[in-house]
């Protein structure tokens, strides 16, 4: 960082966030907190079974509640063709998503939407939900991935023939689509190994957890037009997908983003919002629909359950030759798991000639499956990153070293496709390996693990703009909502360019009207995307200011330079006139032209792929099978850290994600295919009290194609912790977990099945 | 049922409010009084980050009812700063980047202030289980136990 303070007046500083003053006294307003006049309560109905067709629904009690104003079912939204469609970012198939947010003909997975009801109070509304009749017919059920490929499974989709095989299955099954990828030639490369190490990998579904649940208040008027405030990661994702799904125009719906209770990538997609928009339209008020914890454990997230087989080759000097892996992940009820990312993100860190990568997307009777952090590359990165450590003990050498041999550097080329340009792995793991910790003693049932990990980071669609006040402060607007602190960095950024105080500059997220087209905040995209949009912007509001001063000092507007905030004459030919402030160019406006204002509209080129390395150091208590994380230290290439402290943050945050994910976290299912554990109590996040502070190192090596050098950050540091924490478990105790959570009862089954051997000598 | 009639004390101001006998604090104080500064994550208790004080003890709002209120005093977010002048803990959150998204922090900040007034001087370890009935899924939270930290510090210095 000594290298952004050289450099840079703002960027690499770490000032109070804008919001910042609003979300430490109560004020800011979250999803939930929205109201209006004349709004009713919406609750849903919610499929008790697994797997059931759904032979009728009778709201006829329901309706006779006093207060009850509207119940919808599937029969209130338009029945969608199947297929894929182009929307903003990419292709989306909005039949399942309309299934999936209203149940049509069956319900798929325990939580499923059945119905909704809306009430003039909450009680009215709850009384209704248990009045409504729904005729259920309960059908066999699958839950495992694996079960689910079985080809007598019981079948979730009739018209569900395998993509991606030739020729094309004559029966339907599960399995939605088979991808590869593949380098050189697998073959050979084993048979240049000297060492081949492999293993199977299992992970169970965890969910997002943000603490925020899902929250929409929609207004439906007489003549259409639609108004819906929501927590999300995107309103304009909200506005087209809720469009599609009631079959509207975009132009109906005008959708005002609140703040949001973090997200993860599980509100990259809609749920309640088109629901309480059919009630609201049928009813005639506005509806607020606020979903319940365990609604939000049922329904919504959570990340796919996962299988993973990796095989890896080397020769005895430690140059990975072959690597192969195949990766079975459920989607959940409807197609869609990040299989494809993770067949992609598995061996991107290193640089290996031969390479296969094959996925399958499965469907199962669970929710369907939303985006989680890096979606699907923590599961391939704990079977490879697993297979690596078990390759480092065989060849006898340090597994750092071992990553560091094979590192992807400048020129590789990944797999999946690109040849990388700048990145920074290599140093990640030179930074890990000279770390103090890397080096620290260890006591009695502690071990050590390291793990990296990969993401690809993304751009997209994004705008901008940045208004002057007339008092020459400065308003962002910022099309993205903010989930860890965004508007501080593009405050920094639009101080930086313009060369005024921080302070001066006041970012805002504003509706789907008042800012052209972004995609999501997700694919670690924002400080990247519109960050580039609003240095673009900037860029043309000094042009205007140039232009501005050349106006007043009635001279060539390439005389003009813009140093520090103020315009000066570019040299003593141009003549001599005494610098011209934003202050007092914005002051003088209306006499020289009007407002001052700079918007950029761009699609954002140039991305940074991010990779990061961990550290961490256990204690397994051989009694209980509990493990206490004691150290961990997580470092990253970052591009560079716009505001250090939220890229820290990100960095800690999705590391703690990822210990939870090890060591904790999962979805549990009943016999019968219902959630057993839809609560914070039986579903446990990690606590403060579990974990030792995070260390973390931020490594720069800047992506030249964006003005500040950044690279997205959020998503890299939940991918090695996976594989960090089971390898350390494994250094601790001797024993691999293949099967995380490495909870205490699987974790003790394990290290007692370990033992038998020696019991029976 | 009818409503009761509620009479208390909310941030040292007397208020007054109709409840329904099964609403929760929580319920009355966002929907009733309209501070929606404490927040339902969970609605079991899990959580957090519908900390507040009841009686000078830190109580989950979502697990009390609202009639329970009747002549108690009620501790908020809201009530947490002096007119202008921030908490120390507020203001050591801001400047140790101890929250992201946020939902979480109206109830930390809550949860936090009642060690401190109790114990100036806190562990590292008794600050993290103080808080571990406070969920944070953005931070890890190693920051807000820094800021937990910085704040007991300052108000050591000054006390």
């Amino acid at each position: 960082m000594s290298d952004s303070a050289s450099r840079f007046k703002w960027v690499g500083t770490r000032p109070v966030r804008p919001d910042g003053l609003d979300k430490v006294t109560g004020r800011a307003n979250f999803g939930a907190d929205f109201t209006m006049p004349g709004m009713l309560v919406g609750r849903i109905v919610r499929s008790p079974h697994a797997h059931a067709r759904i032979a009728g629904i009778d709201a006829s009690a329901a309706l006779a509640v006093p207060g009850v104003k509207a119940v919808v079912t599937a029969e209130d939204f338009p029945e969608i063709p199947d297929g894929e469609l182009m929307v903003g970012e990419g292709p989306m198939n909005f039949r399942d998503l309309s299934c999936n947010v209203m149940a049509r003909d069956k319900a798929l997975y325990d939580g499923h939407a059945v119905a909704a009801v809306a009430a003039t109070s909450r009680a009215a509304a709850e009384e209704a939900v248990d009045r409504i009749r729904v005729d259920y017919e309960v059908l066999p059920h699958v839950v495992d991935v694996l079960e689910a490929m079985e080809p007598d499974a019981p079948l979730l989709h009739e018209t569900m023939f395998t993509e991606g095989v030739e020729p094309k299955p004559e029966r339907p099954s599960n399995v939605a689509s088979r991808c590869e990828f593949t380098l050189g030639d697998l073959d050979s490369g084993f048979a240049a190994a000297d060492v081949v190490v492999e293993g199977e990998y299992v992970t169970e579904a965890v969910h997002q957890g943000y603490i925020e649940p899902h929250a929409a208040v929609a207004s439906v008027g007489e003549d259409g037009q639609c108004t819906v405030w929501c927590s999300s990661q995107g309103q304009f994702m909200v506005r087209a997908y809720c469009a599609k799904l009631l079959g509207m125009e975009n132009s109906q719906i005008r959708v005002t983003p609140s703040e949001i209770g973090g997200g993860f990538g599980g509100k990259t997609t809609i749920y309640v919002e088109p629901v309480a928009l059919a009630l609201s339209r049928k009813a005639g008020r506005p509806v607020k629909i606020v979903m319940d914890r365990d609604e939000v454990f049922r329904a919504t997230g959570p990340t796919s359950s996962a299988h993973v087989k990796v095989r890896v080759g080397a020769t005895r000097d430690g140059k990975i030759t072959a690597g192969d892996a195949e990766l079975r992940f459920q989607a959940g009820a409807f197609s869609g798991s990040h299989v494809q990312l993770g067949c992609m993100c598995g061996f991107a860190p290193y640089d290996i000639d031969n390479v296969r990568t094959v996925g399958y997307d499965v469907v199962v009777n669970r929710p369907k499956c939303a985006a989680y952090r890096a979606p699907g590359a923590p599961m391939a990165a704990f079977g490879v990153e697993s297979a690596l450590d078990d390759l480092a003990e065989k060849l006898g050498m340090d597994p750092l070293e071992l990553r560091l041999a094979n590192a992807a550097r400048e020129g590789t080329k990944a797999a999946y496709g690109p040849k990388f340009r700048e990145i920074g792995y290599a140093e990640t793991v030179e930074a890990a390996l000279s770390h103090e910790h890397y080096r620290a003693k260890l006591g009695p049932n502690q071990g050590r693990g390291v793990a990296s990990g990969f993401w690809f980071n993304i751009g997209g669609q994004t705008s901008a703009a940045l208004h002057i006040n007339e008092d020459g402060t400065a308003v962002v607007v910022d099309p993205n909502p903010d989930i860890g602190g965004s508007r501080a960095s593009m405050a920094i950024m639009a101080a930086e360019v313009l060369g005024i105080d921080y302070d001066r500059v006041r970012p805002i997220v504003p509706d789907t009207s008042s800012v052209p087209y972004s995609d999501m905040t997700g694919g670690s995209r924002v400080t990247f995307s519109v960050g580039m949009a609003v240095v673009e912007a900037g860029q043309k509001v000094i042009e205007e200011l140039r232009n501005r001063a050349a106006k007043i000092w009635d001279v060539d507007p390439d005389g003009v330079v813009w140093e520090n905030g103020e315009a000066r004459p570019a040299s003593s030919n141009v003549g001599e006139f005494e610098p011209l402030s934003l202050t007092a160019l914005a002051e003088s406006s209306a006499k020289t032209g009007g407002p001052i204002s700079g918007q950029a509209t761009i699609n954002a080129r140039g991305v940074g792929p991010g990779f990061g390395t961990h550290v961490c150091d256990v204690e397994v208590d051989p009694e209980t099978g509990g493990v206490t994380v004691l150290r961990y230290t997580a470092v990253q290439d970052v591009g560079r850290a716009i505001h250090p402290s939220y890229v820290e943050g990100q960095l800690q945050g999705g590391a703690v994600q990822g210990i939870g994910w090890a060591l904790n976290e999962e979805y549990v299912y009943s016999e019968a295919g219902t959630l057993e554990n839809p609560g914070f109590l039986d579903y446990r996040v990690p606590v403060a009290s579990d974990l030792p502070m995070i260390d973390t190192v931020l490594v720069e090596v800047p992506n030249p194609r964006h003005p500040y050098g950044v690279r997205g950050v959020g998503e890299v540091p939940i991918v090695p912790p996976l594989a960090a924490v089971a390898n350390a478990i494994y250094h601790a105790c001797g024993t691999r977990m293949n099967h995380l959570p490495a909870s205490p009862p699987r974790l003790l089954a394990a290290l007692d099945a370990a033992k038998l051997p020696e019991a029976a000598d | 049922m009818a409503k009761r009639h509620v009479t208390t004390t909310v941030n040292g101001e007397p208020r007054e409010f109709l409840c329904e006998v099964d609403q929760t604090l929580l319920d009355a104080l966002r929907d009733e009084l309209g501070l929606t500064g404490s927040k339902e994550g969970c609605g079991s208790g899990d959580c957090g980050a519908c900390s507040v004080m009841l009686d000078g003890r830190l109580v989950c709002a979502c697990l009390a009812l609202a009639v329970e209120a009747e002549g108690r005093e009620v501790e908020t977010i809201e009530g947490m700063a002096e007119g202008e002048r921030l908490h120390p803990l507020q203001r050591t959150f801001l400047e140790e980047a101890a929250l992201q998204c946020g939902i979480c922090t109206p109830g930390f900040l809550v949860a936090a202030k009642a060690l401190l007034d109790r114990d100036l001087d806190p562990s590292e370890t008794e600050i993290r289980y103080w808080l571990a009935g406070n969920l944070c899924r953005c931070t890890g939270y190693d920051k807000i136990v820094r800021a937990v930290q910085k704040a007991a510090a300052e108000m050591r210095a000054e006390a």
